[in-house]
């Protein structure tokens, strides 16, 4: 069939239906295409800080109906919906302790209050009785570089600050060699205790705080759990069950004799 | 005066009620009001009923999240009463974004634009059942609700009561959209959710039904009505509006100077007569 008598014939209306139908998933695919590559960005936001009890973030992004009820329900506003411009998952609610911290209500009224499970209350539930104490937003980190208590400066803002007193927060005392006749007075985090509530990033005296709060995945690195601490009894009973994985290659005894026995023309040749 | 309200009451009704709404939302929030907290992504009416977006929540449970009890028993009662009562009422009594499309809407009408553009509408009303699967799907991929990243909708009430940031920008945008490039473009075209609610209030029991022996023929509900593919029976047949895409907005019924559409329950009679 030539393409001019081709061009006369008229187009059947099944054909035209399966274009048309070809055409909607083309802008179907190229839409939810595009659609995914912004959502893949835009869930991407490894440094947000959560409400207490918030379950771990890729669920939490799942799972969060974006209502604000726990925004509502925090008495110091320290919760925020995240609106555009925040450049945090839009709608989900996250903290920033530099403005304000969690104050660590002892009946956290945030969590509770939540209808979508996002806000886990069992998580911060000890006996039958929510603890605050438990809750885990966080871990502060020093940057030893800009404390000024690390310069030999004395400053315990942080360390005053803290709602887990001497348990989060601890005073490291060293000598200052420099002087030689003053003390160090170091801030030292303790990643056991702390929950990440930002109080003490918040009380920083310097221009930039010099403790903050990072998310715990962020903020740890990890050993892996083929070290273990030996003096540790709790830790060293992980070996009670462990058994060892034995490998064995194939090596030719042979082979490497002959190698040996070769004299060195293959070396040289080389 | 009584004209006024005679031909402007479900309007000024149905923008008491998207206000309130918003009102409420925002005391909650502000000064801690205990009426209706939250936002329309999921509520809480007087510290007590729960009440929750279901197609949001569908596309949280395709994304694989376990939701709480508190939730489902929102949905419950969301889908429920659109499912029996109100239709799809929840695009012209609830949802903020009326207001602005409405306002296009309007402007068209004034400016005239719909005549400037007779050809034909580059998006057909279908679209939005394209969408809506497309959410689904995408949520599965994703592992998030999809749309809830990008609502406009969300992004006008979560505004209004938590702050809009530059949640402005997309309203504008719809704004400029329904206004200069498509009648009825994100209600009637493109949004999801009013996809998903044409689906779940096909079958609800307030209906717009039409009186043929009292129609003139002057096809003001045609000029008003934001989804007049519904109203196909205008002048031909007495029959109920039965298309889920009815937004029960009403104004089709006040602008009628002939008492030839008004609002009564779905006959289940009737229907059976006409195969629905």
């Amino acid at each position: 069939m030539s393409n001019h008598s081709k061009a006369k014939q008229p187009v059947s209306d099944r054909r035209k239906f399966i274009l048309n139908m070809a055409k909607g998933v083309g802008y179907a695919a190229v839409g939810g295409f595009l659609w995914s590559a912004y959502l893949d960005e835009a869930k991407a936001s490894p440094l947000v800080l959560r409400p207490p009890a918030a379950i771990k973030e890729d669920d939490f992004l799942k799972t969060c109906i974006k209502c604000g009820l726990c925004v509502e329900a925090c008495p110091y506003d320290t919760l925020k919906l995240a609106k555009p411009g925040d450049h945090e998952p839009l709608g989900t609610p996250f903290f920033t302790p530099r403005d304000i911290p969690c104050y660590m209500c002892e009946d956290i009224p945030c969590v509770p209050v939540c209808p979508s499970g996002a806000l886990d209350e069992s998580s911060v539930t000890v006996n039958g009785q929510l603890d605050i104490n438990v809750a885990d937003m966080g871990l502060a980190v020093i940057d030893e570089n800009s404390c000024i208590a690390f310069w030999g400066i004395q400053c315990d803002a942080c360390y005053r600050a803290c709602p887990l007193l001497d348990k989060a927060i601890t005073i490291e005392y060293d000598k200052n060699s420099r002087t030689g006749k003053h003390a160090f007075l170091k801030p030292i985090v303790h990643a056991d205790a702390c929950t990440g509530c930002g109080m003490c990033e918040h009380a920083c005296v310097t221009e930039k705080p010099a403790i903050f709060i990072l998310p715990r995945e962020v903020a740890m690195g990890k050993a892996g759990s083929h070290y273990i601490k030996g003096w540790d009894k709790k830790d060293e009973a992980r070996l009670k069950d462990a058994h060892a994985i034995h490998t064995t290659t194939k090596v030719s005894r042979q082979q490497a004799v002959d190698k040996l026995n070769g004299g060195l023309e293959g070396l040289l040749d080389e | 005066m009584s004209k006024i309200w005679n031909n402007y009451r479900y309007l000024i009704l149905r923008r008491f009620v998207q206000i309130g709404i918003l009102v409420l939302f925002f005391g909650a929030n502000a000064w801690g009001w205990k009426v209706l907290e939250g936002n329309l992504s999921s509520s809480l009416l007087l510290g007590t009923v729960p009440m929750s977006d279901p197609y949001a929540v569908l596309q949280m449970v395709i994304a694989g999240a376990v939701v709480a009890s508190d939730l489902l028993i929102g949905v419950a009662i969301v889908t429920l009463f659109y499912f029996f009562i109100g239709g799809r009422a929840f695009c012209s009594w609830v949802c903020p974004i009326n207001m602005v499309t409405d306002s296009a809407n309007y402007l068209r009408r004034v400016f005239d634009i719909d005549r400037a553009q007779l050809e034909r509408q580059p998006i057909k009303r279908s679209a939005r059942y394209w969408v809506l699967a497309i959410s689904l799907i995408v949520s599965a991929f994703m592992g998030i609700a999809a749309f809830e990243f990008i609502s406009p909708i969300s992004m006008l009430h979560r505004g209004i009561v938590f702050g809009m940031g530059f949640g402005w920008a997309a309203i504008g945008l719809i704004f400029l959209f329904d206004l200069f490039v498509l009648k009825n473009g994100w209600c009637g075209h493109i949004c999801p959710l009013g996809g998903f609610y044409s689906l779940l209030g096909k079958f609800s029991f307030i209906r717009v039904h039409h009186l043929e022996e009292n129609c003139t023929l002057c096809m003001k509900c045609k000029v008003v009505c934001p989804e007049k593919q519904v109203l196909h029976m205008i002048g031909k047949e007495s029959l109920p509006v039965l298309s889920g895409e009815c937004t029960n907005c009403a104004r089709c019924i006040e602008v009628c100077d002939d008492d030839a559409l008004e609002f009564s329950i779905r006959d289940l009679i009737q229907n059976k007569k006409t195969g629905e």
